[in-house]
């Protein structure tokens, strides 16, 4: 039962083994520290960058056009705003070159709030990502997702940004990878760095199969006729137990739909779904104001609008420059449970 | 009408019988610039280049102001640099040769690696056949994989944020295969671009304590950016002196005189190759029609023009004479304009053109196996999209 931060790295693993990734970089990456959040511990190809953003997104793109397949790490998404512009040419490349020359890079960076993280820790970077036609979005809400994910990102040909759910990077996950070892005690003495030196350290890799999250493909992690609940990374597991809580005390289902892919994104699935409920939420933390949610609103409306029983919504973080560092600042800023079990039973609750 | 020539077509030299010269004149075997010389014969080669060049360059701003084309920008003063570039590249596909990420202002690069200008024109003309971006980018934005030109952009400097991506691909290439060890990058950008950070990442990326890379860094320095003159924006009097810092070997060249320039990029071309280590090499030179046609594109007369002088070395050196210079010149604006004529008549993209080639086709994406054919699920997709 590996924690996410272990599946992205054993996923950058069997990349480096089997699916040709050449270089794992950023600040920090390489050893001795292997990440912030420990995603690149023990990786055989992964070193540290100068302190450069920019440098990093060129530099992945340079040598992604010189045949090798790169992943890098912007530490936190909030340092990816001073490399929007190359974000934006990186997606261009293969359509202003009219087809010469793809881009084959994978961008990890960890995203959204949770970790008492402040103001330039808990950014949350999906609605950006979105902005980014040419690019593909994925974000996993469980480790065995963000392991099949990686390798389709490191498989894609084209550039794909993997965001990682911040909150979620050391929760374990409840379904083993393949070829993970069912003990995570000894997952952990076999990859885990040890606290102090490393100078001699070497993980031992237990032998990881290929596992493919397809790109574009949603789940439908719970089924019901109710409701429609939206959501992705962080708040997927909020949605989740919010939908459950309802089954039990009232018998109420809820088709609860992990995105995954951001984009593309699985429009079949969420069509059939809003078809059958009539009723829609969207969950997610980033601000309200040009949110990725409202995107799939406006689809929503315009093309189910007669399916539609009530109005459909979206719960999202507020339009504030910042999650203030005192608790009381992200509490009230980012949908927690409470929110998100208030808006279902709002949802539920409004007569058709 | 000049036939259409082909990438893979060599472009032929100076022709056999426009190297005659006046009787009783002995041709120079070199040509001179203080201490450094190049051989008569390329100096012709280069002569010839940069006249073709200019002639395109002239048709194109012509184009600009025609309506057979919205926009110029070009580098009409930049010949010297540019062609003798072209000239020394290692053309060629992937690591074992060098890789280029130039800026807007190459033309004369492209065409000395044996580029045909309809290439050029196409793009200037907007058809579907522009092969760097089916009609999509600005002139001079060229790409070409064959060539390891990566795509040219618009976002001044960008190209030195990618250039130690390239080189070092190269390093571990030479490693590999120690025979091939010889690609280097060759990062183009003008001197206002130098205050973006994107050329202090070159720099730093480039000279990495026991990772240093093999880029050759060319700062076309035409003391403007835009309409800003470069002494009320940079305190330093040599763009070069920031490799100092760095430990980079660097020098600043007359990139008007096409000897000192040969030499110069033949110093760090085989510097890079041989010592794997980045180089800095600034070259002042002429901006002959100011930033692009949204200032005018009107000749300035001020600046000292590097064909011009470099035409009146060679006549006066007698390694060419006037019929030499006319039939060149003739030759060089009658294949501009058949380019030109040829490409006009080119299809332009049809509406369903807009989706193509912005993704690859992936096995691992179940919305967009082949190409993007609009948003997922879209039920009026484009037919043959994709």
């Amino acid at each position: 039962m590996a924690t996410m931060a272990q599946a992205v790295r054993l996923a950058l693993h069997y990349g480096e083994e089997h699916l040709g990734v050449t270089d794992v970089f950023g600040e920090d990456v390489g050893p001795p520290l292997g990440g912030v959040f420990t995603v690149t511990q023990g990786l055989k190809t992964a070193w540290n960058t100068p302190l450069d953003e920019r440098g990093i997104i060129g530099t992945a793109m340079g040598i992604a056009y010189a045949g090798g397949r790169p992943v890098c790490e912007i530490q936190f998404c909030d340092y990816a705003f001073n490399v929007l512009d190359l974000l934006k040419i990186a997606g261009n490349q293969r359509w202003a070159s009219g087809g010469e020359y793809d881009m084959p890079i994978v961008v990890m960076t960890p995203t959204g709030a949770g970790i008492r993280g402040s103001i330039y820790h808990s950014h949350s970077f999906d609605s950006w990502a979105t902005r980014l036609p040419g690019w593909k979005i994925v974000m996993p809400s469980n480790p065995l997702d963000a392991y099949g994910l990686m390798l389709a990102a490191i498989l894609d040909p084209n550039p794909v940004l993997y965001l990682l759910p911040k909150a979620l990077l050391r929760v374990r996950g409840e379904r083993l990878i393949p070829g993970e070892p069912d003990d995570p005690e000894q997952l952990s003495r076999m990859i885990d760095a040890p606290i102090g030196d490393r100078t001699h350290w070497t993980p031992q890799w237990p032998p990881v199969q290929e596992y493919i999250v397809p790109i574009g493909r949603a789940e439908l992690v719970r089924q019901g006729s109710e409701a429609t609940i939206i959501s992705y990374g962080r708040h997927l597991p909020m949605c989740i137990q919010a939908a459950d809580e309802l089954t039990r005390q009232e018998g109420i289902h809820c088709d609860v739909i992990d995105l995954r892919s951001l984009f593309p994104y699985d429009w079949e699935l969420i069509s059939q779904s809003v078809r059958k409920t009539g009723r829609v939420l969207i969950v997610n933390e980033d601000t309200e104001v040009t949110n990725f949610a409202e995107h799939l609103l406006r689809r929503i409306v315009e093309e189910h609008f007669y399916d539609l029983l009530v109005r459909p919504r979206a719960l999202m973080g507020k339009h504030v420059p910042g999650i203030g560092m005192n608790q009381v600042y992200e509490r009230n800023s980012v949908p927690q449970l409470e929110d998100v079990r208030a808006a279902i039973r709002e949802l539920l609750a409004e007569p058709a | 009408m000049m036939p259409e020539m082909h990438f893979d077509e060599e472009q032929p030299d100076i022709p056999e019988g426009q190297r005659r010269r006046p009787t009783g004149v002995a041709a120079p075997a070199v040509i001179r610039s203080g201490r450094e010389v190049i051989s008569a014969e390329l100096a012709l080669t280069i002569y010839r280049q940069m006249v073709r060049t200019r002639a395109l360059e002239e048709r194109s701003i012509k184009m600009s102001k025609s309506g057979e084309a919205y926009f110029w920008i070009g580098g009409p003063g930049e010949e010297v640099v540019n062609v003798c570039l072209g000239l020394q590249v290692h053309k060629g596909e992937g690591p074992a040769y060098d890789y280029l990420h130039l800026h807007y202002r190459n033309a004369g690069v492209m065409l000395a690696m044996g580029m045909p200008m309809i290439d050029h024109v196409r793009q200037l003309a907007m058809r579907w056949t522009d092969p760097h971006s089916r009609g999509r980018n600005f002139v001079g934005h060229y790409a070409v994989k064959k060539w390891n030109v990566v795509p040219v952009t618009s976002v001044i400097e960008v190209q030195f944020a990618m250039a130690p991506g390239t080189a070092l691909m190269q390093k571990r290439h030479g490693l590999k295969y120690p025979q091939e060890n010889e690609g280097i990058t060759i990062v183009v950008g003008g001197e206002a671009g130098t205050a973006e950070g994107d050329f202090e990442t070159c720099l730093n990326w480039s000279s990495r304590p026991g990772n240093e890379l093999p880029v050759l860094m060319i700062v076309t320095n035409n003391r403007f950016g835009i309409s800003t003159d470069f002494t009320l924006v940079c305190a330093e009097k040599r763009v070069a002196d920031r490799a100092l810092p760095y430990g980079i070997r660097a020098e600043t060249v007359d990139g008007n005189d096409p000897v000192l320039v040969w030499n110069a990029l033949d110093r760090a071309m085989r510097y890079c190759r041989r010592e794997r280590k980045p180089y800095l090499l600034e070259t002042l030179v002429s901006r002959l029609h100011g930033h692009s046609s949204s200032s005018g594109a009107q000749r300035d007369w001020k600046q000292p023009d590097p064909l011009q002088m470099f035409e009146e070395k060679l006549l006066a050196a007698g390694a060419m004479d006037a019929n030499t210079v006319e039939t060149l010149w003739a030759d060089a604006r009658a294949e501009a304009e058949a380019a030109v004529a040829a490409a006009m008549r080119e299809p332009e993209p049809r509406p369903e053109d807009v989706y193509r080639f912005t993704y690859a086709p992936s096995p691992v994406d179940v919305v967009y196996p082949q190409d993007y054919t609009g948003l997922p699920g879209q039920k009026d997709a484009p037919e043959g999209a994709g």
